[in-house]
């Protein structure tokens, strides 16, 4: 590499260079100076300062909004908030707490992380100071909410709210063509009605589906296609089964029913686009988290709220096939500040609070599927007939026992509970969203897939984990 | 001779004429094109202004719209969900790290185009090789180090990384500025008795004025637009405006005229800036081009 030089130039006179290097020394020491005097933040007299990090999503910010009561209630702790979107908040929490950053006195984390960082010995154990807590009821929550937040029979996360998935679809599009959605659809059913609303010409589609690459994107409803098909990610001794015809098979009908009655873009469409789409009056029926009600039943920011009818999800061989997920609230063990981080837990995962949402904010806006007693308000049970019901069946029946036809070794519906499975699901979604974009056939996908999921298995057939 | 040149110097003129129409031409052309380029670098910005003003429901329709009733809700939303403090962490990390850059920088190009030593051009490729590593590569032991010192969610963290992310680009700017200095002026300077700090201040300064505020200009924008950092070593303390405005993104729910709108007051302070330097930063852009 080359720089271009100066000529001939600059013979200077020699009087400056005591004083030059004095201007550098003088520069480098204030530099020195203001960047030492640093820890600027922190400490309010004998006030416990706490840092809570939280999923940017609508209920969480409610509970934002939500914190003069907190205050009221405990005027010792002082709560700051780090609010960030899905994915920038899993790499940053789980960065801090895997190496001990210690930003963090409360983090959300889901029933992904839960049990394989109490494990490793990340976060501390929540059930002795849930049970002194009087009136907080830990028996109240979900059992398969409680028991995927638990390890070695304790909670080490409590649920701010839990979500399945189901079918929801336009009842009153169906009435108009004369269809009937079945009480417990099948895929093949579902295929078949979606074809049969499908109308690219206004652009409507039949169906809407995740088909963004992203193991929280597509992975997540394609896995419970899978798990209903009779696939698995890893068979019981660890080998990797993603070439399995099952597999195949789910795949199969997934990308196709996208591509002849899904909605266009698929591969680049994940739940925002979904909400956006059906909330819009673009598609006929949408596959995906139960938490979708709180976005498309309200009339604020939806053209269908009202409209909607709400199917189990479609199955084949099982009797279910939703999903489980929670947003938890865990304390890092680096926490300085156990007692108030514990406070501020309790305090957004007890009944109280469902109660301060639905009165303060209102009914439809309360965290769903945490707490049974949540469906026992008669409020609350009034604004959401439509769905409160088809909502906690779905969460009751989303277990492994249920949902899959062989057994696995790991735990998770909609995903591996294992620490790669993060990059894996991400690899591995992008092969199926490639397939969804037309890019390569779907046997392509899954034979990369599978050469993907195989270098993982390896560890674990070695390490006899 | 006249018949004779009569054919000569119509042809010519004709010729000239259909040259000049066709010059014209190709001129509009290129004016339309021009035009049509502008719009085309400028829409999106048009469109993140107009989705500022629009409410949740109107900002997400698909086909868009157009035409609809302004609104300022997502402008009181974004403002009343503590902007200050992130508009104040970002102001503190731009500012105090522009200013370390250029009392920096200065010496520093000065020393390397004004008196340039024997390896002066491997200093000058080892500072610009400081910027050929990807952020993400040393973003683990970075946070791991400010972890260990607890300058994790510290403000002056982002200062020092600003100011060594931002050094190398002004130290080959601010050179090229010097080296335009005319040897003879610093010369004359010299025979008249300035002695080293009279020179840059009276001297060398006023000259390269115009590149100080390009070079500082630059450092500002890439200072409060940058995310990574701010992303992965603030929290609730330190934290600068690109994280606020990720903060306005859900992945559940409408957000796009709330993040519109947080965007146009994210660029706010740049615009002005540039708009403040915008005189002095023709120049200066133009200063290393014409001898």
């Amino acid at each position: 590499m080359k720089f271009p030089h100066h000529n001939a130039r600059r013979r200077r006179p020699q009087d400056g260079k005591t004083r030059l290097g004095a201007l550098l020394a003088g520069a480098a020491a204030v530099t020195l100076a203001l960047s030492g005097c640093a820890p600027a933040a922190s400490g309010e007299g004998a006030k416990a300062d706490i840092v809570v990090a939280i999923v940017a999503n609508p209920q969480m910010k409610d509970a934002i909004s939500l914190q003069d009561d907190f205050k009221a209630k405990h005027p010792d702790v002082n709560v700051k908030f780090v609010t960030l979107p899905e994915n920038e908040a899993r790499a940053k929490i789980t960065a801090s707490v895997a190496t001990g950053g210690g930003e963090f006195d409360v983090v959300m984390i889901s029933n992904y992380e839960t049990q394989m960082w109490a494990k490793n010995g990340w976060i501390e154990d929540l059930q002795p100071m849930a049970d002194a807590t009087s009136g907080y009821d830990t028996a109240d929550f979900i059992p398969t909410i409680k028991d995927a937040l638990s390890y070695k029979g304790d909670m080490y996360s409590v649920p701010f709210y839990g979500e399945s998935s189901f079918l929801v679809y336009r009842e009153d599009l169906f009435k108009q063509a004369g269809l009937t959605m079945p009480a417990h659809p099948t895929w093949a059913e579902v295929s078949a009605l979606a074809q049969k609303l499908n109308d690219p010409s206004k652009d409507f589609a039949g169906i809407c589906l995740r088909g963004l690459a992203g193991w929280g994107e597509v992975m997540a409803p394609l896995d419970t296609v899978i798990n209903t098909y009779g696939g698995q990610w890893f068979d019981k001794d660890w080998k990797a089964r993603l070439d399995s015809p099952q597999v195949k098979s789910a795949v199969t009908d997934y990308v196709d029913l996208l591509q002849t009655a899904g909605q266009p873009g698929a591969a680049t469409s994940g739940y925002g686009d979904c909400i956006t789409r059906y909330s819009q009056g673009k598609a006929a029926m949408w596959y995906d988290a139960t938490a979708m009600v709180s976005s498309i039943e309200d009339p604020s920011s939806s053209l269908v709220a009202g409209k909607s009818g709400y199917a189990p999800a479609p199955v084949k061989d099982t009797k279910s096939a939703g999903w489980l997920y929670s947003w938890s609230l865990a304390v890092p063990t680096t926490t300085k500040h156990k007692a108030a981080a514990w406070d501020f837990i309790s305090w957004m995962t007890n009944k109280d609070y469902i109660k301060l949402v639905g009165n303060k904010i209102g009914w439809e806006r309360v965290p769903p599927g945490s707490r049974q007693s949540t469906y026992e308000i008669p409020e609350y049970a009034k604004v959401a007939q439509a769905y409160a019901k088809p909502t906690l069946d779905a969460m009751y029946s989303a277990t492994q026992e249920t949902s899959m036809v062989n057994p696995v070794p790991y735990p998770g519906l909609q995903f591996v509970g294992i620490p790669e499975f993060q990059d894996l699901g991400t690899r591995v979604s992008q092969q199926v969203s490639a397939a969804i974009a037309g890019q390569k056939s779907v046997e392509d996908a899954l034979k990369q897939a599978q050469l993907y999921a195989e270098s993982i298995a390896q560890s674990y057939e070695q390490g006899g984990k | 001779m006249t018949t004779t040149m009569t054919p000569h110097s119509t042809a010519p003129s004709a010729e000239r004429r259909s040259r000049e129409a066709r010059r014209r031409l190709s001129g509009s052309a290129i004016t339309t094109g021009t035009w049509v380029l502008a719009f085309i670098f400028f829409a999106p910005v048009i469109w993140l202004v107009m989705t500022a003003f629009k409410q949740e429901s109107v900002a997400a329709s698909n086909p868009p719209v157009f035409f609809f009733v302004p609104t300022f809700d997502q402008f009181a939303a974004v403002l009343g969900n503590g902007a200050g403090s992130y508009f104040l962490n970002s102001l503190i990390a731009t500012g105090v790290s522009t200013v370390f850059v250029i009392l920096l920088a200065v010496p520093a190009s000065y020393a390397l185009s004004i008196r340039p030593v024997k390896k002066t051009q491997d200093v000058l490729f080892f500072f610009i090789s400081t910027k050929m590593l990807p952020v993400v590569a040393v973003i683990m032991p970075i946070y791991v180090i400010a972890g260990q010192i607890k300058a994790l969610d510290n403000i002056w963290t982002l200062v020092v990384l600003y100011t060594a992310m931002n050094l190398p680009i002004a130290v080959w700017m601010m050179r090229s500025f010097f080296q335009e200095v005319p040897a003879e002026v610093l010369e004359a300077a010299a025979m008249d008795g300035a002695g080293l700090i009279k020179t840059l201040r009276t001297i060398l300064m006023p000259m390269v004025t115009p590149g100080l505020a390009a070079t500082a200009l630059i450092c500002v924008i890439f200072a409060w637009n940058e995310f990574f950092f701010a992303l992965n070593l603030t929290a609730a303390n330190a934290a600068t405006v690109p994280v606020f405005l990720v903060s306005q993104m859900t992945s559940e729910g409408l957000f796009l005229a709330k993040l519109s709108a947080a965007s146009v007051l994210a660029s706010l302070p740049v615009v002005i800036a540039g708009w403040v330097a915008q005189k002095q930063l023709v120049r200066g852009l133009s200063m290393g081009a014409v001898k």
